[in-house]
Order: structure tokens, then C-alpha cells, then sequence
């Protein structure tokens, strides 16, 4: 045997030695009271630092775990929380391209009425763990493509702000230009209701100050709502450029509908999850492409058993939570006191939501992960 | 004793269905109130339990590797032992009941945790969360009473086997969680079918509990005492684990034998089951628990099962919200006039042992049976034991009428 054949059977044997000390748990969950960001750990982050932006806006600094792969910038990250004592799972962009102390940032604008996002701008104390999923999107910058426009929206700025410091770093001292020929010709279209909320707004007067981006402000309060019809007034050479938008849902639509129409190539990056709005009853959909119309008022272990579907089940009073099934996507109410359970892929953990399926009844159409 | 429904004066006999259906809107609302608050304070206490756990486990087999020295023995066997209690009670069988699910933190939750018992908690899940919270008391349907080894009622017909009961239930309380596994399983009948007959369910629970008991032991008699060879203290070790489970098996076994086999705790038949409202069901629950009264660190260990009736009413609300709602649901007890059925510790397991030892006897017997009468009794017992059926029987009938008499005559 080779000397590193002999190191890894011999450090087989000491994980499975270590298994066999520590059943029916397992070494990491030993190992998770002290190092819960090392290698071989689920993947996790400490917030290092929470840096207010605006009065509604803060940036968190967060050091991930040594599995952590990395990220183009543009790209966003899934962030699990405890909201409440409740494990919240959201997307946020990542506002920084690599730094070179290894940590990572989002920046989270606080939705009013929202969970997850008021806890992590105003709530949310350095040193906590967070739970995390690798980078993920599409939304980054091109190799080829050097004629940009950038439309952002509110928050939507913060992939774009990504991108943007990966580009050209902003320091204490100001932006850091890379020296030579500029690569990109970068115009920002920045819409915000009012200047005070926008977010990133210093960051992006310094980068024009130093010439690194042409700035286009549009506020409500002072220049009324973006007209899409004033697009090519606003950007002159419109027609030479790429343009990426992040923004709202509303935006967005127009914005595809004005660039089909005038064959100009658009790249476009939503977060805003599509709301789930409980109702009475729904379709149950299960795994195997299955599915079946459940009303309001009987509960999905009965529904899908008339269907013919085996179903676990045990005491069929909400008590024994033997039917205990992870509901990937839709809503569900409880039929003992009428709470609602809604499940989005985007808001919730990989696997879904479990759920008791012999007290819920469909508040929508329901995916079953069964 | 005897079930609720043969008794002549029934405890319930006061309430109207209509009281009945008020005692469960009540208690819904009990539960509400608990859910609606239930948050971050909640989450804390149960991650603050596991971790206290996880590390008074390290640190107790860490002192138990020089267990060859006596105190390190003493110190790190009574550190395991409260170690694998906390770990049985107050945190898995409470998260296997889903009282955390609620937080979808997929490491405290009831479909992935295992715990440090010998049954699997799969199977544990299902004869426990499944079959005895839904028949609570449940003469035959409810194997709780008594794992289906002993006679947990006078309506049970005595058998001269029964005399071995109150030696079983110290056996089994020494190897509980075997007995638990064997139980879950449902091993006494299985056995009794031909091995070829046996269901293939069976023989896959039965592969799995057999795993499960392998890996147990491997970690408790073989990896850990091996750890110990450095300092000379296999041996040492080796005995400190085993007693750290035998502690365990044997509060855990008094604890669960206080939640319902008090004297005074009801049962029922199963007919009165048939199409039970909900309000029924909390009734028979209220009825059928009994609770053990004493301070802040029973309660932790007993995994708050002091507080059963709380906990049969609402057995996935988180565990550290019984002792909040007790007051509460006491003052329910008393505004229906039913029994709260609370004493210590001590009591509570010296009734549910008077209870097993009367039972072991032909009814009647141990009540009747005083320092003057002694030899006579002894005489009678030994007659029933030796004697076959038709002579127990005839005896029987005999104390049967001799007690009616004596009712008679005293009115």
C-alpha cells in the first residue's frame, strides 16, 4: 500500500471508531459545540459585523464556513435564520465580489411587515451562526460583453453592487481603479422612491466621482415614476448596450416588454418570492407526478388515501405525528385551530416544510414530497 | 380497581356531555395560548438542554477513562447517568413527540432524531406517540398498562403466575430499555407465531432493534472501556457504563410507572372509545395521568413527565411550557370537580408499587389479610396456587360473597 492509501484507511478506521463512541449521534454533532465552521460541517456562517446602510437597509459581514466555495459576483446566497425560534430561509444577493479576508456580505433591506428581513437589518447581533446554501444564480457579468446598463430598483441594487465593488473596490481611501484601459463601460440607472432610501447611494457617487460608472438617479418624489418611454433620453447609446435589471416584479415585466420590442438584449434577476395567498382547498400534487383535487376541509392523509396513495399515518388525531411528510410548495391550515402553514421553495429549507398531513387540510395547491 | 365505566360510583358521573364538550373548548385554549407565544425563549431552552447534555456526556466518559481511580469513577458514572437520563427524557422522547418541530431545525426534530436507548425511535414513535397517547388507558388496546405482562386490573382473572409480578417489574425495570424494545416490537406475540409465519415487517424491526442494540452496547462495553486501556481501566469503565444504564432504566421505569399506575389513576373499557368527541378524549386523558409534584430539577429529569396529565392533554406542546400551564389546567380539575392526581416522587412510585403487589394477589387478599389472620390467609393463597382453576374459583366466589355479606351488614 501506498503511504497516502495507508493515511486514508487509517483515518477511515478513526472516523468509524469515533462513530461507534459517539451513537446514536454522530462525531460532527460533538464537534458542532465547538467548531461549527470547519471543514466537513454543514454549511454555516458567523455575522461578523451588521454595517446600517440606510434606516432600513444594513449590510451583514459574515464569515463562512471552510466549505465554502465561493461566488461570482451577482450571484446570491440562500441564508437560513431563527426567526422567533423558527428556522427562515431566504435568497439575498452577495454584495461583495471575493475579499481577501474570506468573509462575505449581503445586504438586506428591512420589508415592513416581513420576517425575516426587519430581524437580520435590526435584530441580528454579531456573532450569531447562520445557516447557508452555496452561491447560486445566473444574474453575472459577462466575459464578452463591455457596454453595460444596469437598471436597479430598491433593493435590486445589491447584486448589481456586487458586481460593481468585485470591479472596482471601494476603500477607505476611495475607489480603487485598476490601472490601463478601463474594461467596461458601465452606466447605472438607479430608482429609489425618495433619495434618503437608497441604498448603496454613497457607494455608487463614489464610483462616479472616480469615473468609474456614469450615475443616473431617478427618485419618485423628484422626478415621478420611471417612464420606460424615456429610457432612450436617459442612455443615448441604449442600442450598444447589455442591460441587467434587478428590481421588483412590475419593473421588470416592462422592462422585458420594452427591450423584446426593440430586440435589445436583457438579463434580469427577481427575488421577491411569488406570494402565496392561502384559499380553501387546492390540487395535492405528489412526487411521482401524481395528483388530486383536495377541498378545504378534509385532511391530505385522507385525501390522497381515497386516491389510492399509501400514505404513512398513525393516530389520526394530530397527536402521534406518525404522518409527519415534508410539503415542498403550497399552503396548508390546520384543521384544529385554522393556522396556516404556507411553504415557499425560495422561504423554506431544500427538503420543504414537514407537516402533520392528518390535522391539515389544502389552503392551495400543496406539493408533497411523497 | 376496575375500569371507569363498571365502577358504581363514577367519578364523571357528574358531568353533562355538554360539560364534557366545555372541558375541551377550555383546554384548547389552553394550547392556543401556548402556540401563540410560543418563540425564541422556547428554542433556547431546548438548544441550552442539548448542549448541557452533549457536554456533561463528553466530560463524564472523559473523567470515566481513569475511571480506575475511585472518585473518577464516582464523578463520571453519576455524570453519565444523569447524562443518558436527560437524554432519554427531557430531550428525545420529548422531540420524538414533534414538541420542537416547530422551529424546522432539521437536527431537533421528530423525524431524524435517534436516541441512546435500545429501541429504535421509529419503532418506539409508533407504540408509544402512536398507540399509547391515542388509547391512554385502554384496557387492551393500551399496552402501557402493564407491556402485557402484568395484571394492571381486579378485573384481570388472577393467576397463580401473577405472583412473580412485582419480580418482573423490578426486572424489567433494571433492563427497561430492552423491555421497552421488546415491547415495541411486540415480541411476545411474534414469538409465539412460527418463525416462518412471522410477518416480514416483523423481521425487518426486529434487524433494525438488533442493530440498534449492537451499536449501543459496541459504544457502552466495547469502544469506550478500550478507550480506557491507557490508564488500567476497561473494567472500571465497563462497570461505571453499565451502572450508568442500569440508573437510568430504573428512573426512567419509576417515572413512567408513576404517569399512570398510580392507585387512583383511571382506566377504561375499550367500547367506550367507540366514536369518542374530542372533549372525551381530553377527559380521559385528565383522568388517566397522574403527576409527580416536586421542584425545578424533577421536573427536568422526570423530562417533565411530572407533569403527564399536562403532558397526555398536550403532548406536542414544548415540554418546558407544562409547568406554565399547570396552574391553569389544575383550575380546570377543580371548577369540574375532578382529581388531580399529584404527589411526590417517593409516593408516587411506592403506590404504583403497592398497586403492582396487590394486583400480583387474588383480589382481595392483601386488604384482608392482617397479623391474625396471617396464617390463614397464607393457608388460602397457597390452596389458590397449588389448587387449579375450579378450586380458585370456588374460593373466589366464596370471598366474593363474604364481602357482599359484609357491605350488607354494615349498611
Amino acid at each position: 500500500m501506498t503511504e497516502t492509501a495507508v493515511r486514508t484507511s487509517l483515518s477511515r478506521r478513526l472516523v468509524r471508531l469515533a462513530e461507534a463512541a459517539t451513537t446514536p449521534l454522530l462525531p460532527a454533532d460533538y464537534l458542532d459545540l465547538v467548531a461549527p465552521l470547519r471543514p466537513g460541517a454543514d454549511l454555516r456562517a458567523r455575522v461578523v459585523s451588521v454595517r446600517p446602510e440606510t434606516r432600513d437597509a444594513a449590510t451583514l459581514v459574515l464569515k463562512p464556513g471552510a466549505d465554502w466555495a465561493g461566488h461570482v459576483p451577482g450571484q446570491y446566497l440562500r441564508i437560513g435564520v431563527d426567526v422567533d425560534g423558527v428556522r427562515q430561509w431566504r435568497a439575498y444577493s452577495l454584495t461583495h465580489g471575493p475579499r481577501r479576508d474570506g468573509h462575505i456580505s449581503i445586504t438586506v433591506k428591512a420589508v415592513p411587515g416581513g420576517t425575516v428581513s426587519p430581524y437580520l437589518v435590526h435584530e441580528t447581533k454579531p456573532g450569531t451562526l447562520v445557516h447557508l446554501e452555496p452561491a447560486a444564480g445566473d444574474f453575472v457579468l459577462p466575459t464578452e460583453a463591455r457596454k453595460l446598463l444596469f437598471v436597479t430598483a430598491g433593493s435590486g441594487i445589491t447584486p448589481v453592487i456586487g458586481m460593481l465593488r468585485n470591479l472596482f473596490p471601494v476603500t477607505e481611501e476611495g475607489v480603487a481603479r485598476p490601472s490601463g484601459k478601463p474594461a467596461h463601460d458601465i452606466v447605472v440607472l438607479h430608482v429609489a422612491p425618495s433619495e434618503p432610501d437608497s441604498i448603496f447611494l454613497a457607494d455608487l457617487r463614489a464610483l462616479e466621482a472616480a469615473g468609474a460608472i456614469r450615475l443616473v438617479a431617478r427618485y419618485d418624489d423628484q422626478h415621478g415614476v420611471l417612464d420606460l418611454a424615456d429610457l432612450a433620453g436617459l442612455v443615448p447609446d441604449l442600442a450598444e448596450r447589455t442591460t441587467y435589471a434587478c428590481g421588483p416584479g412590475g419593473l421588470l415585466d416592462a422592462l422585458t416588454e420594452h427591450h423584446e420590442s426593440a430586440g435589445l438584449p436583457l438579463f434580469t434577476e427577481q427575488f421577491r418570492p411569488t406570494m402565496i395567498e392561502p384559499g380553501e382547498g387546492g390540487t395535492l400534487h405528489f412526487a411521482d407526478g401524481r395528483s388530486v383535487e383536495a377541498d378545504g376541509a378534509t385532511p391530505l392523509l385522507e385525501v390522497a388515501e381515497s386516491a389510492g396513495v399509501l400514505m404513512p399515518s398513525g393516530c389520526r388525531m394530530g397527536v402521534c405525528f406518525g404522518c409527519v411528510l415534508p410539503l415542498k410548495e403550497g399552503a396548508v391550515r390546520d384543521l384544529r385551530n385554522g393556522a396556516i402553514t404556507t411553504v415557499d421553495p425560495t422561504t423554506s429549507a431544500a427538503g420543504g416544510v414537514p407537516i402533520q398531513t392528518c390535522i391539515n387540510a389544502a389552503a392551495g395547491d400543496c406539493h408533497l414530497a411523497h | 380497581m376496575t375500569v371507569l365505566q363498571k365502577k358504581s360510583e363514577s367519578p364523571i358521573a357528574h358531568l353533562s356531555p355538554e360539560d364534557v364538550e366545555l372541558i375541551g373548548i377550555e383546554l384548547d385554549a389552553i394550547r392556543q395560548e401556548v402556540l401563540d407565544s410560543r418563540g425564541a425563549r422556547d428554542a433556547r431552552y431546548i438548544r441550552k438542554v442539548i448542549t448541557t447534555q452533549r457536554y456533561l456526556e463528553l466530560g463524564s466518559r472523559a473523567v470515566l477513562l481513569a475511571s480506575v481511580f475511585p472518585p473518577a469513577w464516582i464523578l463520571g458514572t453519576a455524570g453519565l447517568s444523569v447524562a443518558k437520563i436527560l437524554e432519554n427524557m427531557e430531550i428525545g422522547h420529548n422531540i420524538m413527540h414533534g414538541q420542537w418541530d416547530w422551529m424546522r431545525d432539521p437536527k431537533i426534530h421528530s423525524t431524524t432524531w435517534e436516541w441512546d436507548n435500545a429501541s429504535p425511535s421509529e419503532q418506539w414513535k409508533h407504540s408509544h406517540n402512536e398507540l399509547h397517547h391515542t388509547y391512554t388507558n385502554v384496557v387492551g388496546k393500551d399496552n402501557d398498562l402493564g407491556y402485557g405482562i402484568m395484571r394492571v386490573d381486579e378485573d384481570q382473572r388472577w393467576h397463580p403466575m401473577y405472583l412473580g409480578q412485582p419480580l418482573w417489574n423490578f426486572v424489567n425495570a433494571c433492563f427497561f430499555e430492552y423491555g421497552i424494545a421488546a415491547y415495541d416490537l411486540e415480541l411476545g406475540r411474534n414469538l409465539r407465531i412460527p418463525k416462518e409465519k412471522r410477518s416480514e415487517d416483523f423481521k425487518a424491526r426486529a434487524k433494525a432493534t438488533l442493530k440498534k442494540i449492537r451499536r449501543q452496547m459496541t459504544k457502552d462495553y466495547v469502544v469506550h472501556p478500550a478507550l480506557s486501556i491507557p490508564t488500567g481501566s476497561f473494567l472500571p469503565t465497563l462497570a461505571a457504563n453499565f451502572t450508568a444504564n442500569l440508573v437510568r432504566n430504573l428512573w426512567t421505569h419509576s417515572v413512567i410507572m408513576c404517569g399512570h399506575f398510580p392507585e387512583g389513576v383511571e382506566t377504561f373499557e375499550k367500547k367506550s372509545i367507540e366514536g369518542e368527541t374530542r372533549g372525551e378524549w381530553y377527559l380521559r386523558q385528565m383522568l388517566g395521568s397522574a403527576n409527580i409534584s416536586g421542584g425545578a430539577a424533577t421536573h427536568m429529569m422526570t423530562g417533565n413527565l411530572s407533569f403527564q396529565i399536562e403532558h397526555h392533554l398536550f403532548p406536542d406542546l414544548p415540554s418546558n411550557r407544562y409547568a406554565e400551564i399547570a396552574p391553569k389546567v389544575r383550575a380546570l380539575f377543580d371548577k369540574y370537580d375532578l382529581n388531580y392526581h399529584a404527589a411526590p416522587l417517593p409516593k408516587q412510585v411506592a403506590s404504583a408499587w403497592h398497586k403492582i403487589v396487590r394486583l400480583s394477589l387474588p383480589n382481595g387478599w392483601l386488604d384482608d389479610t392482617n397479623a391474625k389472620n396471617a396464617p390463614k390467609q397464607l393457608a388460602k393463597l397457597y390452596k389458590m396456587t397449588t389448587g387449579g382453576p375450579k378450586v380458585r374459583r370456588l374460593i373466589e366466589a366464596a370471598d366474593r360473597r363474604a364481602r357482599n355479606d359484609a357491605r350488607i351488614n354494615a349498611a
